[in-house]
């Protein structure tokens, strides 16, 4: 009774600040949100206005309806490039999962100089930039003919193993062994155990590597930009850098239409996938 | 049961170390070699020993960039991680809408570097155009302009990082201190910060290696002008690569020193915070 009491108390005062601080963030996320709702505004204004008034609304003569999403379409091949974007992020991911989590059980079930040497250099190459290896992978790539989506996943799964090992054998490392014994005495092949039993323990962490990859692989630039043949794909960051062209003359009209565009399925993503991806990243930060 | 899956090696590790000695191990030692020499592609390569690094640190533009980087990673990291943490305190106190706040707070972290930097291109831009400036004007409104996009990037982030963290910390231990007659702000330093020190590891450790490695950003918002000065070493060692013929074996030697820095930070630092983490 006198901690409800006490409770009581304290809500009343946790109220009276509450009303100041709701107030107080709700002014702090719409300034959070005008950038975008502001390149939203301007992605319907005539291209000649779009530097000079920024921050008009378009009426009458800047008004030009759908003009700058089809001029920037046109340009970038967008719908291409989120195909491109949409085939190499799901299977990167499918790929990265599978993989990465078979070899992960491994070098946590068997015990050896190799699988310890395997899971230290998975260690390693988290703390290795991208620019290290950029120009030598990307030569590499080419000459193994990997200069193409399918290459890319394969080159996403090299680079992107360290992270999702190193995540997986930490979970696996908390299952307990009598489960896969029990599974393996009842008549179970390895492969069997293994997909049967100790990938569905596992799934909260399939989805934490899932969603922090697809974070990744689907906002990459630099990457797909040296490795793949650009004349023949494009991904989404490379189709928006594009538009840059030469010496910084920028097409503003065409840049709005197609950065409202790229940031439409990520929203989307972002709605329909919130819970998950909160979890994944407080997940994700905790083991890295 | 060990020997039983011993056998199953090719199956499931080797489709992985395959990617891994391509895409990581082999592309890292050949890096490591290159760096040595002289070289347009990977086959013409001549030993030259030493002569690229020499070179690296009398480049202007490498030397301006690292001081450039470091300032800038100084300055995100204190921010990021004080505003990340004061929205997470208030947050967690159960005011009204709290979960909408979050939500929008943590989007920014879901768009990619290139497509931020061209929004916030048109705002900053729109805002200095008042002031008859653009954000390549000089290199102090490219950094600040960095500095908001980071923020606005990453707070968000680090937000749901300490809003777990303050979370976990066991209610019980917060009524003591208050029985004890702590008031609130003691109950902040020396409770609560001490029990949330495991998520500013995470937070400080992953601010400074995304700051320290900022690329994408850095090229949609300024690509470094005006003339190579809100250039930081990421865009710098891309630059040598690809935009000065001949700097090829120079660029690599930058990309080691990168990575023996980022490898230097990301050790010492871990180093540091966990010596204050508590046992629960």
């Amino acid at each position: 009774m006198a901690k409800k009491a006490k409770d009581d108390v304290s809500r009343v005062r946790r109220a009276k600040h509450g009303t100041v601080l709701t107030v107080f963030f709700s002014l702090l996320s719409i300034a959070y949100v005008y950038p975008i709702i502001l390149v939203f505004i301007n992605s319907f204004k005539k291209k000649a206005y779009i530097s000079r008034k920024p921050f008009a609304i378009p009426t009458g003569k800047m008004f030009v309806g759908l003009e700058n999403y089809i001029n920037g379409i046109e340009k970038t091949g967008l719908i291409d490039a989120f195909f491109v974007s949409l085939f190499i992020t799901v299977f990167s991911v499918l790929v990265i999962v599978v993989c990465t989590s078979m070899c992960a059980w491994y070098i946590s079930r068997v015990h050896n100089k190799m699988t310890s040497t395997i899971y230290y250099l998975c260690l390693f190459s988290m703390i290795v930039p991208f620019q290290m290896v950029m120009f030598t992978l990307s030569k590499i790539a080419n000459m193994l003919h990997l200069s193409n989506p399918v290459g890319l996943i394969i080159v996403y799964l090299g680079f992107g193993a360290g992270l999702s090992v190193f995540m997986f054998c930490g979970f696996c490392k908390s299952i307990p062994l009598e489960i896969e014994e029990a599974a393996m005495i009842d008549g179970c092949a390895p492969l069997q155990t293994f997909f049967q039993v100790v990938l569905p323990i596992m799934k909260p962490t399939c989805i934490t590597v899932a969603i922090l990859q697809t974070m990744w692989i689907w906002n990459d630039y630099l990457l797909p930009y040296l490795v793949i043949d650009l004349k023949r794909w494009k991904t989404i960051p490379i189709a928006v850098q594009y538009l840059r062209g030469g010496y910084g003359s920028i097409d503003m009209g065409a840049m709005m239409g197609v950065l409202v565009l790229a940031i439409i399925p990520i929203i989307v993503f972002y709605i329909s996938c919130q819970k998950y991806i909160i979890e994944g990243v407080v997940a994700g930060a905790v083991k890295g | 049961m060990e020997k039983a899956i011993k056998r199953y090696f090719p199956i499931f590790v080797l489709p992985t170390m395959l990617a891994f000695i391509l895409g990581f191990i082999a592309p890292f030692i050949m890096g490591i070699y290159l760096s040595f020499c002289k070289f347009t592609t990977v086959t013409d390569a001549k030993f030259i020993g030493l002569e690229n690094y020499k070179k690296v640190f009398t480049d202007p533009t490498f030397v301006h960039a690292l001081w450039y980087t470091a300032l800038f990673t100084a300055v995100t990291v204190v921010l990021i991680n004080v505003l990340a943490f004061a929205v997470a305190w208030f947050l967690t106190k159960g005011i009204k809408g709290t979960n909408i706040f979050r939500t929008v707070f943590f989007m920014p972290n879901l768009i990619g570097g290139i497509i931020l930097g061209y929004i916030w291109q048109l705002l900053l831009n729109g805002i200095l155009m008042q002031f008859n400036r653009t954000l390549t004007y000089s290199a102090t409104y490219g950094f600040w302009g960095l500095v908001i996009l980071m923020c606005w990037q990453q707070v968000g982030y680090m937000m749901i990082i300490y809003i777990a963290g303050i979370q976990n910390v066991p209610g019980d231990l917060l009524e003591a201190a208050k029985i004890d007659g702590a008031n609130s702000k003691q109950i902040l330093t020396k409770v609560t910060l001490p029990m949330v020190m495991p998520s500013i590891t995470i937070c400080t450790f992953l601010t400074l290696t995304n700051s320290f490695k900022l690329f994408d950003q850095n090229l949609a918002l300024t690509n470094g002008e005006p003339s190579n000065m809100s250039e930081m070493l990421a865009l710098n060692i891309y630059s040598t690569f690809y935009g000065r013929a001949g700097w090829e074996g120079v660029g690599q030697a930058k990309a080691v020193i990168f990575f023996i820095l980022v490898a230097a930070i990301a050790l010492t630092q871990n180093y540091l915070t966990r010596r204050k983490e508590v046992q629960q």
